[in-house]
């Protein structure tokens, strides 16, 4: 017993250590290969970096880096939620009726109502998985058609047009702050402090604990069903604010915002290297997973390839990374399994 | 009570629902379970019980494929740019779609089998992958001059009937498969991996080869049912069947397959398909705006898992107040 105590402390301090750095190495990969990305764009073409392209860029990138942010604190506790898309559309849906029902109604207040709908979407998804223990991916494939069918019902062919959106609304979406866009300072904001509340917060690490191993969280203690039923909160009510900044930034808008989004998110999460299983993987990770999808969009264009050929380098870019992420695993574990033998 | 059992089973729920839809709709829609009903609804499911099949028997092992939808439309693209350029033998014609859905299956399978990733990651790459080439190969094109007699033909009704003759096909198709998963070593292995990989693996199964092959199994059932698609609508285009592959994951599940493997069948499986095309029919002949069948669709599949769950949990509760 003395002696895995006293051999116990360099090694858990070596595997830390190992963990922040392959960490760090699949983040670092990530911001490479968007620069790369955009470095050869930019040679290419040098209206690329203009600043109204730059403005474009940020702003593609915006509702999915949200959208991501929220995905990957439910994936790191080994769920995942595919009603996003559903709980975006309507939430846009709920923007724009606020809007012409009430005309003069404060812009924070459309932003608060927008994120609480959703925070009651996911408050659904999260009583059914927590309470009734059944399986995220069946529960929210479920809520992906009933909020979408809800959208379609209340909507029933309405169109919202931007004649029906305050102009200082959509200016949210025009408007920029030093070159920066006011939405993405929006997505910022949310992916900064998710990042710290993950990092640094003792429930914030208790997801990641669940996402390791949920049985093993549950015997030591972690209110599993309270920490997923919020982690589902937050990514609703993410889900929520991307509706409503989708308005800002689109104007016109029918039940259908957000259609089939649910697996491109999915997709920027795992580009971003948070393992599909739970358990590693950072918002930092999956905002610029979100961000590389996005250019790759607009760059393809500018680098001569035709449109068609997006889709198909994402789906590319998506089984490297897995592939990537699983490389580094093994060499992890193969490293740690070193130290135990030596 | 092994009778008992089997009444409690969510095979027989399905069943029992969709019984329950036929003989309401017809006593109150007007049109339901006309011959003409029947026609559309059969041609309805039978793609999606094409993809069912083999995605059933994946699941059951613990794994997934959501590529399948993309594997359609590259199947429809690929078919139409070969027809495009010269290739008229329909036989080839089939039999090149077929060695292109293996193959992409095959691509699955490696990526899950052999490298050991999660393939709900895997097929979602591959989902946005065959989905992107099939732009690729076809762009925003169509291509819908195929002869007349093969898209006639493959929607014509059995002789005598109204229903189309490629049920027939899906029919031995759904033998073989239920013959397999549930009469054979192979379909008890299936159960055993999807229950426990590593005991089963232990116990002699060969884990690997066998998903291996169910990924290309699925391959090449998606691909038919891509050209099934193709000939139905008459119309080879890039974004055929997009988005199909939640309805096909739903269907399966809604069929009572536990998304973590190891429990399930076929017979829910093709029930609950042909629950959710006879509903969606009914209710569009009862002029129900189809976003309420999205909102049904949605409920009755979280009604599937929630309500076992809830009955099991309430179950234990009274099983543990009774003194033992």
């Amino acid at each position: 017993m003395t002696a895995v105590d006293t051999a116990a402390p360099p090694r858990t301090a070596r595997a830390t250590r190992l963990t922040h750095r392959v960490f760090l190495v699949r983040e670092l990969g990530i911001v490479a290969a968007l620069v790369l990305l955009i470095g050869a764009t930019a040679i290419s073409n040098h209206r690329f970096l203009s600043a109204q392209s730059v403005k474009d860029l940020l702003l593609g990138a915006t509702i999915l880096a949200i959208l991501a942010t929220g995905q990957a604190i439910v994936v790191i506790t080994r769920n995942v939620d595919l009603s996003v898309g559903s709980v975006l559309g309507l939430s846009a849906f709920a923007t724009g009726t606020l809007f012409l029902d009430h005309p003069g109604i404060p812009i924070p207040v459309v932003l608060v109502a927008g994120a609480a709908l959703g925070a009651v979407c996911g408050a659904v998804n999260g009583a059914l998985i927590a309470a009734a223990r059944v399986p995220a991916l069946v529960v929210t494939l479920g809520t992906l058609y009933v909020f979408r069918g809800v959208d379609y019902q209340w909507a029933t062919g309405k169109q919202i047009n931007a004649a029906d959106i305050p102009q200082s609304f959509l200016h949210m979406g025009t408007n920029t702050v030093l070159g920066v866009p006011i939405l993405t300072l929006f997505a910022l904001v949310v992916v900064l402090c998710a990042g710290f509340y993950l990092r640094s917060y003792r429930s914030g690490r208790e997801l990641y604990a669940i996402g390791s191993d949920p049985a093993a969280a549950r015997l030591s203690g972690i209110a599993v069903g309270r920490r997923v039923f919020f982690a589902f909160v937050t990514c609703g009510a993410l889900a929520g604010l991307a509706g409503v900044l989708y308005v800002a930034r689109f104007g016109t808008l029918d039940a259908n915002a957000g259609l089939g989004q649910e697996l491109n998110v999915v997709a920027a999460v795992v580009v971003g290297g948070v393992a599909i299983f739970g358990g590693s993987g950072s918002v930092y990770g999956a905002a610029l997973g979100a961000m590389l999808l996005t250019t790759i969009g607009s760059a393809l264009p500018v680098l001569g390839v035709t449109p068609f050929w997006q889709r198909a380098a994402v789906g590319a870019l998506i089984l490297a990374a897995i592939g990537l992420d699983r490389a580094l695993s093994v060499r992890v574990t193969k490293s740690l399994q070193r130290g135990v033998h030596q | 009570m092994n009778i008992l059992r089997k009444l409690g089973s969510w095979d027989v729920v399905v069943l029992v629902a969709l019984a329950l839809v036929v003989i309401v709709g017809e006593a109150t829609i007007k049109g339901v379970g006309t011959p003409v009903f029947w026609r559309f609804v059969t041609l309805e499911v039978i793609p999606i019980a094409i993809i069912a099949l083999p995605l059933t028997l994946i699941v059951i092992t613990g794994e997934i494929d959501l590529s399948v939808a993309s594997v359609m439309g590259l199947t429809c693209s690929v078919m139409g740019s070969l027809w495009a350029h010269g290739v008229t033998s329909l036989p080839l014609l089939i039999a090149l779609c077929l060695l292109l859905g293996a193959v992409l299956g095959a691509f699955n399978g490696l990526f899950v089998t052999v490298f050991g990733l999660p393939s709900l990651a895997v097929t979602i790459g591959t989902l946005a992958l065959y989905r992107g080439l099939a732009y690729v190969v076809l762009g925003d094109k169509a291509v819908s001059n195929y002869p007349v007699s093969w898209t006639s033909n493959a929607i014509s009704p059995i002789p005598g009937l109204t229903i189309p003759w490629f049920v027939i096909i899906v029919g031995v198709l759904a033998v073989l498969f239920a013959v397999v998963l549930h009469a054979t070593p192979i379909g008890r292995g299936l159960y055993a991996m999807g229950n426990n990989a590593e005991a089963a693996r232990f116990a002699g199964v060969a884990v690997a080869r066998t998903k291996f092959w169910l990924f290309v199994a699925t391959g090449a059932m998606s691909s038919l049912a891509g050209v099934f698609w193709t000939f139905r609508f008459a119309s080879a285009r890039a974004d055929n069947a997009n988005g199909l592959e939640l309805a096909v994951v739903a269907a399966v599940l809604l069929g009572g397959v536990s998304i973590f493997g190891g429990r399930g069948g076929l017979l829910g499986v093709i029930g609950a398909v042909v629950l959710l095309s006879t509903l969606r029919n009914a209710l569009q002949l009862a002029s129900v705006p189809p976003n309420t069948l999205t909102i049904v669709t949605g409920t009755l599949l979280i009604a599937s898992v929630v309500g076992p769950n809830v009955v099991g949990m309430a179950r234990e509760r009274l099983r543990r107040r009774r003194p033992a």
